[in-house]
């Protein structure tokens, strides 16, 4: 029983850094921009978070740091997809490449200008990244140890996905935002800024990336940096994103699904009388993604799906 | 100088000026609507209408002139502002999500917070009940009809406010009966001392409906007329500029015989719900077979059965007693099935766009180049021959066939279809979007072939088009054919009833 429940608080610890990927493309494709470059995003915001709580020690000045800097990503993508009108789907692929590659070039310059030869973050910082139990909510069984004695990522995606739902779902500008993601010409129509609205939102949903991106370099690899912290999650929320319906509040439990299959191999039974390669389950999460993308693609419903202008920009006067 | 304007004049424009690049799109145009009122816009396709109307919507800014709303003049930059000052544009092609339900569409995009569902319901039921509208509110668009897509937009435009309307031709997808009733609407508006400015091609109803009419032709407002002082054939003279024959005429088919006979045909549409249903009809050589019904009833699945692009659940489709059903499209061809295939865009399945009009000519005839060289010179020839027949304006024959006007992107595949010389000739909408000129040719070019003992076949959505030009017409309702019947002996009510599912023994009393 203990064991389930590390496994089950194991996976939601995995599958935090997906949930912030998700949100933050689900906050793009909304706004009918296919952003492919989330684990770009990530990998920059991974690399401004942990260089940011390296040099200040401070938790909270380095989130900000890693949503600013996805944010600026973000920025280049939103230029040259809403303003320049380039393919979204090459954007984003370069998009990707760029920032794992630049954010893994700082790191080394970083290094070698170390003393040490490793980047190691505070003790401060470090402390601030232990589980927090919340009062009363963590003494409920199961749940309390499973969800509520988590890191603060962990409670800061949640709440950031619950305030996505209800963005989405239950204001006026989440319902202009979800009409520009149908068809902007509609939007354009009747008066909502079409060029305005995906701005805010593709920079936004780029910081929600960065955040989880930090979470990668700065918890997920114990607080030494390495190279290619997000390693693949990026493209695993990209997939998520179809699986959670383009609903943030599905995107949870999706995201810890997803985070359980990544951690199965720590868990699954050894003396079953046969063993499976390690390498099986490193696998496995994509396995399940194309799996979930073979299935959500036979699958057919018009309201849960993708926002219909999602991929194709927006230009006023084309006829 | 400024003028005094009468602030019960709703929307005065004057002088206005719109140049895109080389091309005058409107030059100096005069327009005026009352409080009160209900205003034709006419013209033929590239007068300037819709530039003029997207002027006023605020997606285009005029390069010269002045608009005056409710005697004041305003500067329209863009869809905002032009809905602050009460302006509501009903689009052709609807702007409504499709994913969204009614309320929804309505709200996106009005000022303030998110209200909640049953206040929003009341607002549209009490503005519907003004009206006589009818509407779910929580009904998703994609469930809709045409015409409760229609009202809809119509709700979205009033709940905003607007006193000035702006149609663009709102019935070119309706039955009559739906026609008659969107127009009781628009009296009923009137009389609460909206502006109504409305865009049609189809003359009787601007006689039906209009108080006044404003004439544009090229880019200039020739005239505006009184409704009750004019006459369609005087509309008509000064819309083009020059006098027409407004009749079509109706050769009587000669040596008739089957030459292609559907059979029990049940077709699937891509959703996976049934758009042909137990389908039975014949196609004569030498007549024009006309087919009636609301847009999406299974025009498209027919045409694209009879082509080969199909699957089938059941059924047959005989031509000259052979099955066609199971043959490839090339196979199909080589029967002599010549099939042009129009759909809404019509660059999407006739031609490609991105090539001038040898390469589309090219396109049925590579096969005949030597080895596996093709030769281009006879459709370099067809083309020179096709532009001069069919009056096709372009500069070259390279130039790319997006670049031409619909008119001419329509005679270019026609011609090519024609150019076959095929025994069956199917045509979908083919005069969708051309103005009166190029309707006219289109029609003596599919009458030519009947007189050539050619079967044709016509997918029309102008009723009084199909009553005058089809020798049988063909009604299906949702994949059903409600009728088949002599195109002289009905009327359009008759055919209307049959669209929304009246059989024709009931419509014409029979049996």
């Amino acid at each position: 029983m203990t064991r389930l429940i590390s496994f089950l608080a194991h996976a939601v610890y995995m599958g935090t850094p997906l949930l912030f990927g998700t949100v933050g493309e689900i906050q793009n494709e909304k706004a009918g921009h296919l952003n492919l470059g989330v684990e770009g995003t990530m990998a920059m915001g991974a690399c401004a978070g942990f260089m940011i709580a390296y040099k200040t020690g401070s938790l909270w000045l380095s989130i900000l740091a890693a949503f600013l800097m996805g944010a600026l990503v973000s920025l280049i993508y939103a230029f040259l997809t809403i303003t320049m009108m380039a393919n979204q789907n090459v954007t984003g692929l370069t998009l990707t490449i760029f920032g794992t590659g630049l954010s893994n070039f700082i790191g080394e310059q970083m290094i070698s200008a170390s003393p040490t030869g490793n980047l190691k973050l505070p003790e401060g910082v470090m402390n601030s990244l232990k589980d927090i139990e919340i009062p009363l909510l963590s003494k409920i069984p199961v749940l309390g140890e499973v969800l509520f004695s988590q890191n603060i990522f962990t409670y800061l995606s949640i709440i950031i996905a619950v305030i996505m739902f209800i963005y989405l779902k239950k204001t006026k500008t989440g319902l202009n935002l979800r009409t520009i993601g149908e068809n902007p010409a509609v939007a354009d129509a009747v008066g909502i800024n079409v060029v305005k609205y995906k701005y805010i939102n593709v920079l936004i949903g780029g910081g929600i990336c960065g955040i989880g991106g930090a979470f990668c370099s700065m918890v997920i690899n114990g607080g030494v940096w390495m190279a290619n912290s997000v390693n693949g999650l990026g493209w695993i929320a990209v997939a998520l994103v179809i699986f959670a319906v383009w609903n943030p509040a599905r995107a949870i439990y999706g995201a810890y699904i997803f985070g359980a299959f990544m951690v199965l191999k720590y868990y699954f039974p050894k003396d079953l009388g046969f063993t499976v390669p390690e390498s099986f389950f490193d696998m496995l999460p994509y396995l399940v993604t194309a799996l979930v993308l073979i299935i959500t693609s036979v699958r057919k419903s018009r309201e849960r799906s993708q926002p219909q202008s999602c991929g194709i920009n927006y230009f006023r006067e084309e006829r | 100088m400024s003028e005094e304007i009468s602030a019960e004049i709703a929307v005065k424009c004057s002088g206005i000026t719109k140049v895109f690049g080389s091309v005058v799109a409107n030059d100096g145009i005069d327009l005026e609507v009352k409080y009160g009122e209900i205003l034709a816009l006419l013209g033929e396709n590239g007068s300037g209408k819709t530039t003029l109307m997207n002027m006023l919507s605020g997606i285009y800014h005029p390069d010269k002139g002045n608009i005056y709303i409710a005697g004041k003049p305003e500067a329209i930059n863009s869809p905002m502002d032009s809905i602050a000052l009460g302006i509501g544009m009903i689009h052709q092609h609807f702007k409504l999500v499709e994913v969204f339900s009614a309320a929804d569409n309505i709200v996106a995009g009005t000022k303030g917070k998110l209200r909640s569902k049953s206040v929003v319901r009341d607002e549209i039921k009490k503005i519907s009940e003004q009206l006589g509208l009818e509407v779910d509110p929580d009904k998703k668009v994609y469930n809709m009809s045409v015409s409760e897509k229609q009202t809809v937009e119509i709700l979205k435009v009033l709940y905003r406010g607007a006193k000035i309307l702006i149609l663009d031709e709102p019935t070119a997808v309706l039955t009559p009966q739906e026609t008659e009733k969107l127009f009781n609407i628009l009296r009923k508006m009137k009389a609460q001392g909206c502006a109504i400015i409305i865009i049609t091609h189809k003359l009787g109803e601007v006689m039906d409906i209009s108080d006044r009419v404003t004439i544009l032709r090229k880019g200039k407002s020739v005239e505006t007329v009184n409704t009750a002082e004019t006459s369609e054939k005087q509309l008509t003279e000064l819309m083009v500029g020059k006098a027409v024959e407004l009749s079509i005429e109706r050769p009587e088919p000669v040596n008739v015989k089957p030459i292609l006979n559907v059979v029990d045909l049940t077709v699937k549409n891509t959703e996976g719900s049934i758009a042909l249903d137990d389908v039975s009809f014949v196609i004569n050589r030498g007549e024009i077979l006309g087919v009636a019904g609301i847009a999406g009833s299974g025009q498209k699945e027919l045409c694209e059965t009879i082509a080969g692009l199909q699957k089938i659940e059941k059924g047959a489709v005989l031509y000259n007693k052979e099955n066609i059903i199971g043959k490839t499209p090339k196979e199909i061809i080589n029967l002599g099935i010549s099939m042009s295939f129009i759909p809404e865009d019509r660059l999407g399945m006739g031609l490609i766009a991105s090539v001038g009009m040898t390469d589309n000519m090219l396109l049925k005839t590579y096969k005949q180049g030597k080895l596996c060289f093709v030769d281009r010179k006879p459709a370099r020839a067809l083309s020179k021959e096709l532009i001069e027949q069919l009056e096709i304006k372009t500069p070259s024959t390279e130039l790319p066939v997006r670049m031409l006007s619909g008119g001419n992107v329509q005679k270019v595949l026609l011609g090519r279809e024609i150019h076959s010389e095929p025994d069956l000739l199917i045509t979908a909408y083919p005069v969708r979007g051309l103005d009166i000129n190029s309707s006219y040719l289109i029609y003596s070019l599919l009458n030519e072939q009947k007189k050539k003992n050619t079967a044709v076949l016509f997918i029309g959505e102008d009723l009084d088009v199909l009553l005058e030009l089809c020798d049988r017409i063909m009604v299906l309702c949702h994949g059903k054919i409600t009728g088949i019947c002599d195109a002289k002996k009905v009327t359009k009510e008759q055919v209307g009833m049959m669209m929304t599912g009246s059989t024709m023994e009931e419509v014409l009393g029979i049996g």
